[in-house]
């Protein structure tokens, strides 16, 4: 279903009332069911978004990085408000939250075509261009590097990789993996993952071997790999780079896994943002078709019949969680399911099925090609092998650092270019923020633990609006299924606000943490159950920022402003506004 | 020692927290033996004649009025209670919030459906009129709140036993299912 509604939202630049009737008719589901899925994904909408629909993106990286300029130049160029179209229905602009660009910010996807590291004079040629009716996509002067340039990406998004390691960008030879692995029985390839000790790098960190051992073993006449390539933790973007550089590596990467459990068929959930990849992969998978590294009987291995598709998201953060990136693809609201069951035993269509992040499958494929033994012998105890790293914010070199599990952040603040920072966002607003003092802290599960997002914050950014920042997108991501997510985030947001605002008082900062311990605690699904970190550790590692804001020695404040609350009733009743008490 | 004074009031409520008070059954006679009430509904005293120790209060608040209800409160009471959803969050007359005003006086005094098409529109605007404010605020927005107890309406029960709690000093215990509603 999602495919439909975005081919109506594309073709029509909305999906009103009477397509949702139409659609709910065709697919034979209820008119509510559409709705649901329409309002839920950022990038449909039952208002018209304008022939040309700018989605500016606002993550906290964005704004250190000038996004308030570039939003008021849209404004003023194209002559409307953000949340609006213009007049003619020609041109709309909207916020969304992170588009895995944060190395080359502030950008926009319009169109579906990306535009990045935008200047105030940028943005009048692209609104000159929209209104003078050129394509998004003849917008773009200059490409980026690396396959950025191929004929069917032809986009000015850069890779900028600094470091490379051993596993991911280390050259790798098209058609080895599944050749490889087509030698091995399955039991071997799983036995393989488990020696290697590698764990999922979408972040959780659940061991790799054996997710698949338990999805293997689930009874189903059906099985399923699926690629979580849905990134959406602000500040992560090295998927990206991976399904930039490194496709085949990660399609012979799934080939292992659906080896491995039996699976014939692979999904590759692609995040709207990346759209403008499509082409480009859907071309790498045909070629390795035709290479006999996908279909029927690959490398010749009578029985190893394993295909993918690419189902693309529509933009939800949440979505990233695999039993909602499940929900998602079947076509529904990318609302988490209640677990147990795990995917591994009712997944995709109700099938066994094991999600992986994208890095992970690359990891498979260089695993069973060097040996679970050669892997494990890099990173620490706990954390084997190399880890992509996606740095942003206040450095002198913002994009992807392949590293060994272990290295400290102060060793990766030197190569990037970031000496004087005083504090590091480490795994995105889910994750944690760490002062100098703890920079001696080495990036792996055993200690500080991340998806890949590394966001670097020097001494002029305002530490507590980065924090604001993440809180709002919580509340703008949460499905809304649950009470403790749905407002706990939103009492969490204007808590702090109160602080920041200065009518903050020691109470307020005691319960402010009490209400994170709440949604910690009562919330359904990771989200909200990581939601109330950015305050939680910045409240233990950064407590003076909070101190200095509250009002010492008062127990409470109010922000309540009478003049203010009775305005605007008293002007509609034309009536004069009486002072408080009278 | 004498009697604890205590008082209550509905501002933006239904006064379903205070039918909740009642439901404590004949234990309103054991009640009446602990506490002294002041201004409250309970007795239709209209204002306050001395301090009290506990001021209840159910409802968030809506207009001028309330507001001066809850303020009045604060100063006369050494604890005082958000008592219901109402007043802890809002409840729903906060439904409201997040509608301009103006669209929604419109709708009570212009577009209702008990409304003549043929009547003059005339939008109440007597001084001695509460003003509306802009939303519906919970209490602790706007004044010291010493404690919360949920529900809607709280239990009977939970109000007894909070009130016992407080008045003897024993810590009241709140077991996992009197917070959870759904």
């Amino acid at each position: 279903m999602l495919d439909v509604i975005r081919d109506v939202q594309s073709e029509t630049g909305s999906v009103s009332e009477e397509a949702i009737v139409q659609i709910a008719a065709a697919m034979n589901v209820s008119q509510v069911d559409v709705e649901g899925v329409v309002t839920f994904y950022h990038f449909f909408s039952k208002s018209p978004v304008g022939k040309y629909s700018v989605y500016l993106n606002n993550s906290a990286v964005s704004f250190m990085k000038g996004c308030a300029a570039i939003a008021k130049a849209f404004e003023q160029e194209a002559g409307c408000a953000f949340g609006k179209t213009t007049a003619d229905g020609n041109i709309g602009l909207f916020y969304t939250s992170c588009i895995g660009m944060n190395d080359q910010e502030p950008a926009a996807i319009i169109n579906d075509v990306v535009f990045t590291n935008l200047t105030v004079e940028k943005v009048k040629e692209i609104v000159a261009g929209m209104k003078a009716g050129k394509s998004a996509k003849d917008l773009v002067k200059q490409f980026g590097d690396g396959q950025n340039q191929s004929e069917l990406v032809k986009s000015m998004v850069n890779n900028n990789i600094h470091k490379k390691g051993l596993v991911l960008f280390a050259p790798f030879e098209a058609g080895s993996a599944v050749k490889k692995v087509a030698t091995m029985t399955p039991d071997a390839v799983v036995e393989e993952m488990k020696v290697s000790n590698v764990r999922g790098r979408g972040g959780a960190g659940f061991p790799t071997g054996m997710k698949w051992d338990f999805t293997r073993k689930s009874e189903g006449p059906k099985r399923y790999i699926v690629c979580n390539a849905d990134e959406g933790e602000p500040g992560t973007f090295k998927d990206r780079v991976i399904l930039t550089e490194m496709p085949q590596m990660l399609f012979e990467g799934m080939a292992v896994g659906g080896y491995a459990i039996g699976a014939d068929e692979g999904l590759l959930y692609l995040r709207a943002e990346y759209m403008y990849l499509k082409n480009y992969l859907e071309n790498v998978l045909e070629k390795m078709r035709k290479n006999n590294q996908l279909g029927k009987d690959i490398a010749g291995k009578k029985g190893f019949n394993f295909d993918i598709k690419i189902q693309m998201g529509a933009g939800a953060y949440v979505c990233g969680e695999e039993s909602a990136l499940i929900e998602s693809a079947e076509g529904k609201r990318g609302q988490p399911r209640n677990r147990p069951p795990f995917p591994a035993q009712v997944g995709f269509m109700g099938k066994p099925t094991s999600v992986n992040n994208v890095e992970t499958f690359c990891c498979a494929a260089r695993i069973v090609l060097e040996g679970g033994a050669w892997f494990a012998a890099m990173g620490t105890l706990q954390s084997k092998g190399t880890k992509l790293l996606s740095v942003s914010g206040d450095c002198k070199k913002p994009g992807i650092y392949e590293i060994e599990f272990g290295t400290t952040v102060k060793t990766l603040l030197e190569e990037c270019g970031a000496m004087d920072a005083v504090a590091v966002q480490i795994g995105g607003p889910s994750g944690t923020c760490i002062g100098k003092k703890d920079f001696g802290r080495r990036i792996c599960y055993d200690d500080l633990a991340t998806g890949g997002s590394i966001i670097v914050m020097g001494p002029k950014t305002d530490i507590l609006q980065v924090v604001h920042n993440f809180m709002e997108f919580f509340v703008e991501e949460s499905c809304g299924w649950c009470v403790p997510c749905r407002a706990g985030n939103k009492i969490l947001t204007e808590r702090l606000e109160k602080i920041m605002h200065g009518k903050g008082s020691a109470t307020d900062l005691t319960e402010l943490e009490s209400w994170c311990a709440i949604v910690k605690s009562m919330s359904r699904c990771g989200l909200g159950q990581t939601s109330p970190n950015p305050i939680l550790t910045t409240i233990q590692n950064f407590r003076e920022l909070y101190e200095a804001k509250i009002q010492k020695g008062k127990d409470y404040v109010s922000e309540f402003d009478f003049a203010a609350a009775v305005k605007e009733s008293c002007a509609v009743a034309n009536r004069k506004p009486l002072s408080e008490g009278h | 020692m004498s009697k604890p004074v205590v008082a209550t009031a509905s501002l933006a409520g239904c006064f379903g927290c205070h039918m909740s008070v009642l439901d404590i059954d004949d234990r309103i006679l054991q009640l009446i033996d602990l506490v002294e009430f002041n201004k409250s509904p309970v007795d239709d005293i209209k204002t306050f004649t001395k301090t009290c120790d506990i001021g209840i209060i159910e409802g968030g608040c809506c207009n001028s009025e309330n507001v001066e209800n809850l303020k009045e409160f604060r100063k006369h009471c050494k604890i005082l209670i958000s008592l219901g959803e109402c007043a802890i969050m809002g409840g729903l007359p906060a439904m409201r919030n997040g509608i301009p005003v103006k669209e929604c006086m419109e709708e009570a005094y212009y577009n209702c459906p008990t409304i003549d098409k043929n009547d003059p529109k005339i939008m109440p605007n007597d001084d001695e009129l509460p003003m509306i404010l802009d939303r519906v605020y919970p209490l602790h927005e706007i004044v010291k709140i010493d404690y919360y107890l949920p529900g809607c309406p709280p239990r009977a029960d939970l109000i007894w036993e909070a009130l016992v709690a407080l008045i003897t000093g024993k810590e009241l215990s709140l077991p996992y299912e009197v917070l959870k509603f759904d």
